[in-house]
């Protein structure tokens, strides 16, 4: 995927409390949709998958006051372009102490793009143990989907060209909450 | 990432931290019920041993194997070396067959540096003669670590025949790179000063085993090698012993957090009394789990990407 030259221009999308607005209302929904996330799992996608899963969370709990588990799920292992790139680093999995087994789990991650992620992760998970179903949440979703795959909860659709990309920046990792879009806005 | 790793000298504190970082990420993985990963699918690792080989051998194999790649095991005994077959045209057999990496263990030092100009994939030293033992070190390294917590300033007393111990010579250079102070310990005829020297300016040198131990975080014993020997370092197995044998009396001699630790095979009574061994100060069967850990992450990191 051709990436935009980093000079390209950039459009803020999300920032600040509008993306805390948007994470409230996923929490929401997934209170909805599981009757109140019993017997449910948040798995973060690292990187920023991973603290996106904690706020849901912490969200949740503080809706309806119930703990839902959080862990985080490494894809390198299984991803379908290892080989194309440089050789990455790991991130860390980490299961709850209750695992995945006969729980729902739902994957969390930025961006949905390609659907080739939330692929690798449906692999790693089934190595992890046998939930009894799995969703997926994502922040934005900026379609261009390459596999049958589509989002349970999403927080924001950007319609983009295949030319621009999406950057998401969280304040745990990034320092800032912001949601851009670069290139493409000649 | 580098291509091949024939000696702990071609790691940078960098690297080597990533692949510590990436051990304890594969250790993890290793906890689960389906230890099998997909990362190496369709890759294909050649274990190249021309020496006798016990832990190194089947812990590149499983390491191979956890991560999918296929395994093709090659030992000099039975094979068409006993016929003559010289490295050169076995290499070229291997490289005919599209080995994506090979693992080799020679005696003749700087195996592994020849075979990698004849071949295209990566090679891994896995022991060559007197020379490096480059993933023995790392997954020294990683033990240390995971039991002390830190390397940066770690007090490491490498004790006996660093003469004849490619696993000496690997753990001075990695770990110097990674900070540690390292001290050699050893009858004089053991270590040449100008080994010692050219190995590191930082490394220390001492004939005292004694006044070394009280001051030591880490304490690695290492083999006396005889099957290399053809001279008589020491007037008998005995003295050694005496002298530079780790038993329970001297151990009580470490600082409280101290480990003990030892590449295997081991010479029990010889340069560690059996209780020493199997002490729980003992890192020994640690290192040979992590071992596997570890030859997982090179592995990963070498072959894993474009």
């Amino acid at each position: 995927m051709a990436q935009p030259r980093a000079d390209a221009p950039s459009k803020i999308i999300l920032a600040g409390s509008d993306l805390h607005r948007v994470v409230d209302r996923i929490a929401h929904q997934i209170l909805e949709k599981t009757s109140g996330a019993t017997g449910t799992v948040l798995l973060g996608i690292p990187t920023r998958g991973v603290p996106l899963a904690h706020r849901l969370a912490a969200r949740i709990h503080a809706f309806e006051g119930v703990e839902v588990p959080v862990g985080s799920l490494d894809i390198t292992l299984y991803r379908d372009d290892l080989r194309l790139k440089a050789t990455r680093a790991l991130g860390k999995t980490e299961l709850p102490p209750g695992g995945v087994d006969g729980l729902r789990v739902i994957l969390v991650d930025d961006v949905l793009f390609s659907g080739r992620s939330v692929r690798a992760a449906l692999d790693a998970l089934q190595e992890l143990g046998r939930p009894s179903s799995v969703q997926l949440a994502v922040l934005v979703d900026r379609g261009h989907r390459q596999l049958p795959i589509r989002a349970d909860y999403v927080g924001k659709n950007i319609p983009t060209a295949l030319s621009e990309s999406v950057k998401v920046a969280l304040t745990e990792v990034d320092g800032a909450d912001e949601v851009k879009l670069i290139g493409g806005l000649t | 990432m580098i291509k091949h790793l024939r000696s702990a000298a071609d790691l940078d504190a960098a690297t080597a931290t990533l692949i510590l970082d990436t051990a304890a990420e594969m250790a993890a993985l290793s906890g689960r019920e389906v230890k099998k990963l997909p990362a190496l699918r369709g890759r294909t690792v050649v274990n190249l041993f021309y020496e006798d080989s016990t832990r190194t051998r089947i812990s590149f194999e499983a390491a191979a194997k956890r991560l999918s790649a296929d395994v093709i095991n090659f030992s000099a005994k039975g094979s068409s070396v006993s016929k003559g077959e010289s490295l050169k045209d076995t290499a070229l057999t291997l490289q005919a067959m599209g080995a994506d990496a090979v693992v080799i263990r020679h005696s003749a030092s700087g195996a592994p540096h020849r075979l990698a100009n004849w071949v295209d994939g990566s090679v891994v030293n896995a022991g060559d003669g007197t020379h490096e033992h480059p993933t023995q070190a790392l997954l020294d390294a990683y033990t240390m670590r995971s039991r002390l917590g830190r390397l940066d300033g770690l007090k490491v007393a490498i004790v006996g025949d660093v003469l004849h111990s490619r696993v000496a010579r690997s753990n001075v250079l990695l770990l110097t790179t990674l900070g540690a102070q390292v001290t050699l310990v050893g009858p004089p005829t053991l270590i040449p000063l100008d080994v010692a020297a050219a190995l590191s300016e930082k490394t220390q040198v001492s004939y005292d085993l004694d006044a070394v131990l009280p001051d030591s975080d880490v304490v690695m014993m290492l083999r006396v090698q005889t099957e290399r020997m053809q001279d008589s370092y020491f007037p008998s197995a005995r003295e050694y012993s005496r002298r530079y044998g780790l038993d329970m009396l001297r151990m009580r001699k470490l600082p409280e957090h101290a480990i003990v630790m030892h590449p295997g095979p081991m010479n029990r009574g010889m340069e560690i009394a059996p209780e020493v061994a199997d002490s729980p100060r003992s890192t020994i069967v640690e290192q040979v789990a992590n071992g596997v850990s570890v030859r997982m992450a090179v592995l990963y990191l070498l072959l894993g990407g474009k």
